[in-house]
Parts: structure tokens; sequence; C-alpha cells
């Protein structure tokens, strides 16, 4: 029998119908939040990661019925149309995308990270993103576009 | 051609692709569902080694929402799928290698078999309405199966009278598989006898490489269906589009024309991809039922039933003069195939003709024997077969240093080639297969660019190698827990496969100016699109932003082989800029035509015609004369062919700690110094360095792909086969050592594989010196390193 959740996903607020055994991103992708990848299925890898309540959650490990009344980031959400966040700029100045498959993840990784530490050490950042796989990068050009968007984040908001 | 001022090449350009990157918006396989698409799962063979005795699929067929089930009683007969029974596919022996036709990976698969060759092999495929209707359909399948003794090693699979993997009559191309060997190489040049006779020291040791996997963050997926006019198409996780069509159509008996093959983004693919994995069986499920179809592997399935790197027990016997100076090298490898061979001819010939000719010597013999195991296939890994033999290499090297007392660096400084020097053993093993090679009938390739002894002297003073050397021996010998080592190894790669890689660029000049670049290279995520959008932009006066590159869709873009082997910057950007060069005569032509110049008297800049110092026109006008007064469609395609393929060289140095009371490795600084020829996108090509010196750093500390007594894989997913994270890694450093490659576009050879072979010899090289011993098996686990020095 399905259920009906709702949820405010990138500030909308939204009614889902899912089933009880439903994983939040099979529901994110099939309500057309394509940025939600999945490269495991079992929360090892961290490319599904959204932000909930904004707390980064690896969204193949949460039921989606578990989302009900919680706010939802997604990679979608993260500037507003046709504008780019700090931490995207900066990913891609650094050259910090590759494939870009875990790109979505580890900028609401890195979100998270920013939202509660606008200063972080390379080590910091090094542990927020640790949840993340990367086989691309080395994750050293991510590690210094964050460090980067940080800086232009505190800059700006001066 | 000297160098030159660029306006576009050797900047930091953005990735063309990277808007829809960081946006998450749909851009890889499974982000583009189709309407009333079925969901497909395939079930894997429990048994390594088994025959199908009976199938009853009665119990999955029941279930409502089940539309198809396919098993090898599907697969019979020869004639072409029909829409007659669109149930029932030819009986056809064909490889998954995405390589040029006729593939050297031998014909040994079919697309569903009575036989099972490892465990996760294809026993039946289904399409459901869902994944959870297609999964209970899965369950509901009933085998019997016959089973039979199987190998798991080359070791076993040579011994007379082993089971054999493949006894089907229809197998192509295997050198001898009634005993299991699926691909030999021996190949000798000079007189190695004569010269370990003359040599001062001669070492000689057994290195040995385990299974690794791409680990490729987007699984492997495939979406097939039938268009409106009953065409095929297919839209996959692919870097080989037009290999894949190809194999699609071999497989089940269709017109190549009736298959087009779209390529989305990519997450990722290392080799992995360089496979038509599952879009065979994925386009059989889609004619079977009419609907299209999903295709996606687990990850558990991705790593254990798709391809890995070749396991290999590689043997190096060495002489060596008192100063340096080697008289004779013999390198062999016993090579796991696993149970398919693709990939496994050609892999581990890279083995030996990708490093020997690193070493000035004249006396070489390289030969390895593949053999099929009832392991999941080993396949295309980045590096192919490069890494294997660069650890062994490598760490063998040091070995003869430390035999002769040479320093490390001191040693490759003489014993490594320079530019100028000749290559005579890659051009034939390609060539040739079991014969000696007289002297007067040898191919000669030459290193025309060789930055090597330079790699490896920056190297050595970015890490600071004489001094940590006498530091880490003053600390080990205070410090009884944590040792400290410093190591190096030299390594060199190709740039595409020479003669065979074939790319074709298409560029279409707008009235505006700018172009529209049809490519049917691959861009698997390393920035293929971009580094070619540059190429053109440079050559046309223009800016990137005037390029728009479309890749790659078989009934759109030109032929390419793929992205594989290193070749896209060199192979497709050598296509494009050639494509680009008959574009900028056409401009020219025209405005010349417009200012009464003769054209050889005009250049191309910053979006403007002119003669030197004189009156011009601007590149807009000239495209609108073009369009409007001229009436031509501007449009050129071009295909490229390399002959050779010239390595990019490189040095790498590995400085870290060890604790020896926990057996752990941790990386402190790594450096690596890289001639890839001319750098076209530093911040592009420092990610592949970075990139492959991860994958390479997991490959020597902890990735493993494990298997029981039974053949069953012991690496469920991330959880047990470890991959770097953010936190594990080195800092790593890169210097690029530019040299001028005359046959590359602009000057550049290859970047993307070469530091992948590195790490693990620099690594070991640097255990030696840390731990006192020498360890030769790879991975260097914990466990590992405690029994070295005696602790376990």
């Amino acid at each position: 029998m399905p259920i009906e959740i709702r949820v405010t996903v990138n500030g909308e607020a939204k009614v889902f119908r899912v089933m009880p055994g439903e994983r939040l991103s099979e529901v994110l992708r099939r309500e057309g939040y394509v940025s939600v990848k999945v490269g495991c299925s079992t929360g090892d890898c961290g490319t599904c990661t959204v932000l909930v309540d904004g707390e980064p959650i690896v969204s193949c490990l949460m039921l989606a019925a578990q989302a009900d009344g919680t706010e939802i980031t997604t990679t979608e959400g993260l500037a507003p149309p046709r504008a780019l966040h700090p931490l995207q700029e900066a990913f891609l100045d650094e050259g910090a995308v590759q494939c870009g498959f875990c790109t979505p993840g580890m900028l609401l990784a890195a979100k998270a990270l920013l939202d509660r530490n606008p200063s972080p050490t390379e080590a910091e950042i090094r542990k927020a993103l640790a949840g993340t796989l990367c086989r691309c990068t080395g994750y050293e050009n991510p590690v210094r576009a964050v460090r980067r968007a940080a800086e232009r984040m505190r800059e700006g908001g001066e | 051609m000297s160098r030159k001022h660029h306006h576009v090449i050797g900047k930091d350009i953005r990735k063309v692709d990277g808007r829809q990157l960081v946006t998450g918006a749909p851009a890889f396989t499974t982000d583009f569902p189709e309407k009333g698409m079925l969901i497909g799962k395939i079930l894997g063979s429990p048994e390594a080694h088994a025959r199908i005795r009976s199938i009853d699929t009665s119990g999955a067929r029941a279930i409502p929402g089940v539309h198809v089930v396919l098993t090898h009683e599907n697969v019979r007969g020869g004639a072409p799928w029909s829409e007659a029974r669109p149930d029932l596919f030819p009986r056809v022996a064909y490889t998954r290698a995405g390589q040029d036709y006729v593939e050297p990976s031998p014909w040994d698969f079919f697309l569903l078999d009575s036989k099972v060759r490892h465990v996760g092999d294809r026993v039946a495929a289904v399409a459901a309405e869902s994944e959870e209707i297609a999964l209970e359909a899965l369950s509901k399948i009933r085998v019997e199966y016959e089973t039979l003794p199987a190998v798991f090693t080359p070791e076993e699979a040579m011994r007379p009278g082993a089971p054999v993997v493949h006894d089907e009559p229809e197998i192509v191309r295997a050198e001898d598989s009634a005993r299991n060997l699926c691909a030999s190489v021996d190949v000798t040049l000079g007189d190695p006898a004569a010269g370990f006779a003359e040599a001062d020291a001669i070492v000689e040791e057994v290195y040995r490489l385990q299974r690794v996997q791409h680990a490729q963050m987007e699984l492997h997926a495939a979406i097939a269906r039938l268009d409106n006019e009953g065409r095929l198409i297919v839209i996959c996780t692919t870097q080989v589009p037009f290999h894949t069509r190809r194999q699609i159509a071999q497989a089940l008996g269709l017109s190549i024309g009736r298959v087009r093959v779209i390529k989305p983004r990519i997450g990722g693919g290392f080799g992995g991809k360089q496979e038509m994995m599952i879009e065979d069986l994925c386009s059989a499920l889609a004619l079977a039922s009419g609907r299209p179809v999903r295709l996606e592997l687990s990850r558990y399935e991705d790593m254990n039933a798709a391809r890995s790197r070749h396991s290999m027990a590689i043997r190096l016997k060495t002489g060596a003069k008192k100063d340096g100076m080697l008289t004779a090298i013999e390198m062999t490898a016993l090579v796991d195939a696993g149970a398919y061979g693709s990939h496994s001819p050609t892999v581990p010939t890279n083995t030996g003709n990708k490093n020997l000719p690193r070493y000035r010597c004249r006396n070489v013999r390289y030969a390895f024997d593949a053999y099929y195991t009832n392991l999941p296939p080993t396949g295309a890994m980045r590096g192919y077969g490069t890494p294997q033999g660069t650890f062994a290499l490598e760490c063998h090297m040091d070995e003869v240093a430390e035999k002769l007392g040479m320093d490390p660096v001191e040693f490759r400084l003489k014993a490594t080639v320079r530019e100028g020097d000749a290559d005579e053993l890659s051009p034939h093993i390609y060539e040739v297969k079991k014969e000696n090679v007289p002297e007067d009938e040898r191919i000669v390739w030459r290193f025309n660019s060789c930055g090597l002894q330079d790699c490896i002297r920056k190297g050595a003073d970015a890490i600071g190698w004489a001094e940590k050397r006498r530091a880490h021996d003053a600390w080990n010998a205070k410090n009884t827990r944590i040792k400290r080592g410093i190591g190096m190894a030299t390594a060199s790669q190709g740039s595409g496969v020479a003669g065979i890689d074939t790319a074709g660029a298409t560029i279409k000049l707008n009235e505006d100016g700018s172009v529209a670049l049809y490519v049917g290279a691959v861009d698997v995520g390393s920035g293929g699109d971009t580094v070619i959008a540059q190429i053109v932009a440079e050559t046309l006066g223009i800016e990137v932003a005037d390029v728009t590159v479309f890749a790659s869709d078989t009934d759109i873009t030109p032929f390419d082989s793929g992205a594989y082997a290193s070749s896209t910057t060199y192979v497709s950007g050598g296509a494009a800029l050639r494509a680009a060069e008959e574009v900028r005569a056409e401009i020219l032509g025209a405005a010349a035509e417009m200012l009464g110049v003769p054209s050889g008297e005009l250049r191309l800049e910053e979006r403007r015609i002119a003669p030197e110092g004189g009156k011009g026109v601007s590149l807009r006008d000239v495209a609108t004369f073009l369009a409007y007064q001229k009436k031509v469609q501007v449009e050129k395609t071009v295909t490229h062919v390399s002959p050779v393929s010239p390595p990019p060289f490189a040095a790498q140095f590995a400085d870290l700690e060890v604790d020896v009371e926990t057996g752990r490795v941790r990386v402190v600084d790594f450096v690596t110094a890289v001639d890839a020829g001319t750098i076209l996108n530093p911040n592009l090509a420092e990610g592949q360095v970075h990139g492959a010196v991860s994958m390479g750093i997991g490959y020597a500390l902890s990735e493993e792909l494990l298997f029981d007594a039974k053949g069953r894989p012991r690496s469920r997913g991330f959880l047990d086969y470890k991959i770097l994270k953010a936190t594990g890694m080195p800092r790593l450093r890169t210097i690029f050592v530019e040299t001028y490659e005359p046959s590359g576009p602009f000057g550049v050879k290859a970047v993307a594989e070469i530091p992948t072979n590195g790490p693990a010899p620099a690594i070991g090289n640097a255990l030696r010196q840390a731990l006192g011993v020498r360890l030769r098996d790879l991975p260097f686990t914990p466990e590992k390193v405690l029994r070295a020095i005696g602790k376990l």
C-alpha cells in the first residue's frame, strides 16, 4: 500500500506517494531529482548524499517514509535557476569535476560543512568529503575547491 | 614546428560539460528513463564451472508484470534475429572486448550459453515492470547444474588433464583452448644468453600482482528501445560506442545500420567500459519484449561479474655491468585471463612492451602465457597491463642497483632511455610472434620526445631524495616502531594504439564564425571533449565557448575507436586539429577573396583575418560571406590514425612511514614528474595524475578482489574492497616536464594512464629502505608487512 509523505525539497512543498520499502534515493530520482546518483545502494559510496534537515545522509539507506516532514536539499537546489553556488563555481575553476558522478554528493557534503564551519582546515574538509568516494580525482582538486569556495564565501559575506 | 604563443592551449579552461555535472542535470544513462520502460535483471551463476542440465522458467513467466525471460534455450541456430520470433537469437561466438575489428581477443562468448564458466556468469535474463518483480522472477527460475571441476589459477589451468574452460567448437582465435591457453607471445631481440654471459651481476626474482577492479562510481547501465521504424537505439555507459554497435549487431544478427548507440556523459570507465558488458543482453530483452528496457548492474555484479585487472606472476632476470649498463633482460609473465579472453592477448603484451623499452638494453626477451580460469574475466583497466610490468621491473631495477651498489636515482639516470633512442621491442610484438627478430629485419621506433632524465632529476629534487635517503637511515637506526622509507620508480606508456586507433572529427562552420564539432571520441570524465575543443579553438582563432562539442552518437558523429590506450587527446585531438586546419584554409581562402590579398599572407587570430600589419576582416564577416554570398556550408571531416604511439615518461617518488607493530603503511608525500609532451590544460592534466596516483596507491596498499575456494567472490562492495578516501590520501605533487612530441597535436602525448604505473613500485622500493626487507607481492597489506619482518 502506498504511503503519502510530505516533504520540502529545495524549498518547495511536495507530496510523494511512496511504497513502504522504497528508499529515499529511488523516490527522489523517480520524482526527477536525478542529481541523486546511486553507486552502490549499500551506503558505502556516498554518491546519493542529500541534506535532510541540513545534515548529509546517504539517501539509499533512508526509507522514503522516514523522510516524512523533513526538509531535503539536493544539488538541484544548491543555487537558484541559472545561477551557480560558490562551491559549484569553485569545483569548475579548480578542475575538481572529472566524470561528475560523485560531484553532487560531494557538493552537498561540502555545503553541510561550510554551513556550520565557514573556515575549515584541510583536515576538516577531508573528513567532510570522506563519506563520498571518488575514483577520478584523488580528492586533491575537490579539497582545493572547497577551500577556495570557503574563501570566496567569507569574502562575499563581508 | 616551434612553440608559439597560444591563446587557449596550455590554459586552465573549464570543462565544456562542467555545468551540467555540477548542477546535477540529467547527464548519465539512467538519468534518461523511457516511457513504459521495463527493468532488466540477470541471473548469475552460483557455480564456477557447470553445465546447465535443465532450466525451468515457468514460475518466473507466470508472475504478473514479467514480460520476457531469456535463457540459452532462446539462443540457438544460426538465423539472425527477426520480428517473426522476437525471443529467438542466433548462437554466435563473439568477444565483448571493445577493440577494432577483427578484435585480437578470442571469440569465446555467447549471448547466453548452456555452460557457465565463472560465478556470476549469465544464466538467464528477465525484463519486468519493476525491479521488485524482476528480482522475484529471478528467484523463481529453477536451474539444475551439473557441476564441473574448476581451475582457479594459471598453474591449475596449465596442468595436463586440467578441466577445459572452453570446450565449445565455435571458439575462434584462442591460442590453444584444449590446454586452457588463451594467448601467448614470445619475442627475443638480440642474444640474451650472450648478454647474461658478459654481465658482472645477475638478479632474478618473481613478482606477484593481485586482481583489482575499476570501481568507477557509475555502474554499467544501458537503456535499449526500438524506434518507430523498428531500429534499435541503445544509450549506454560505454567507452567504445562504435565497437559496441558492431558487437551488438554481431551478437544478435542485425545489420550495423539498424543499430544506433548513444553515449551520454560517462561516470568513469578506466577500461571497464571498453567492453560490451550488458548492451547485447539489454538489446535482446528490448527486441524480445518490444518495450524499452533498462539493464543496470548492481555494485556486487559490477565488482565481481564485470572486468578486473589481470593478476600475474612475473619473473625477471637482468644482467648488468658494474657501471650500471644492462647486458640482458628476460621477462616472462604467467597471466590469469579469467573465464573469457577479453583483452588477454593485448593486455599482457603491454606488460612487456610498455616497460622494457624504457631501459637501454640490446638483448631482451619478453614472453607471456595467459590461461583461462574459472574466475571472472579480466580485461582492460587503466594502464592496460603496464602497471603489472612496471611494478615488477621497477622493484627489480632497484634490486639490480642494490647489487651493483648504486643509488636508485643514479642507476636510473644511467640505464634509462633518452631522446632519439630506439624502441625495437614494441613494434615487433605487434608484427611477429614467437620469433627471434634478426638485426636487419628489425623495425625501429624512435623516442622523438623523451623527458625521462629531467623527470628523474626534477622529481628527486622535489621530494628531497638525497637528504631524505640519509635522514631516513638515521631515523630508522634510532626509532624502533615507526620506520621511514623513500622510493622511486620510472614509468612509460603509449599514446593510442599505433596504426590501429582511428578517430574521425567533423567541424561545421556557423555563419557567425562559431563551430559545431562532431567527434566519435568518448570523454569518460577525463576532460577529452574540453581539450579537443581547445585544439579546435586554438587553430581557428576562436574561444572554447565558440565550439559546441557533440560526442558521441553512432548515427551522427564520425567513427572513433573509442576512449582507451590514452588515445583521446593524441589521436582524436589529431583528427580535430586536421579538420580545423581544413576549415581554416576555407576561411582564409574566402578572406583572401574579400580582401584581395593572397591567402598565404593571411593570419587568423582572435576572430580576425588579416595580413601581417595590414587591414583585415572579422571572422564573423568571412563566415557570413561564405554562408550567404558563396552559399557554402563549410564542413570538414578528417579521419586520423597515428603510425606511432609515442610514450609519455614519468618518474614517481613515494615517501612513507610504516608502523612495524601494526604493519600499516602510510604514504606521506608523493611526487609525480611526468613528460606528457605539451600540456593542453594543466588543471585537467593534473587531475588525471591525481586520480591515476590514487588508483596506484590503492593497488599498492589496499585493493584486492578475493575469491573463496569455490570461486565465489569475497569482495561484496566498497565495505570490503577498499579504495582510498579523502582522508587516506597523501600530499600529491605534480611536475610537468614538457617536451614537444612532433607527431601529436600541438606537441601532446598522453597523460591519463601513465601515473598509475609508478606508485606501487615506488612504495615497494620505499618499504625496502624502511623495513630492510624486499616485498615482492602486492598488495602490501599490514599482514604481509608483518610477515615480511617476521612478526606474524
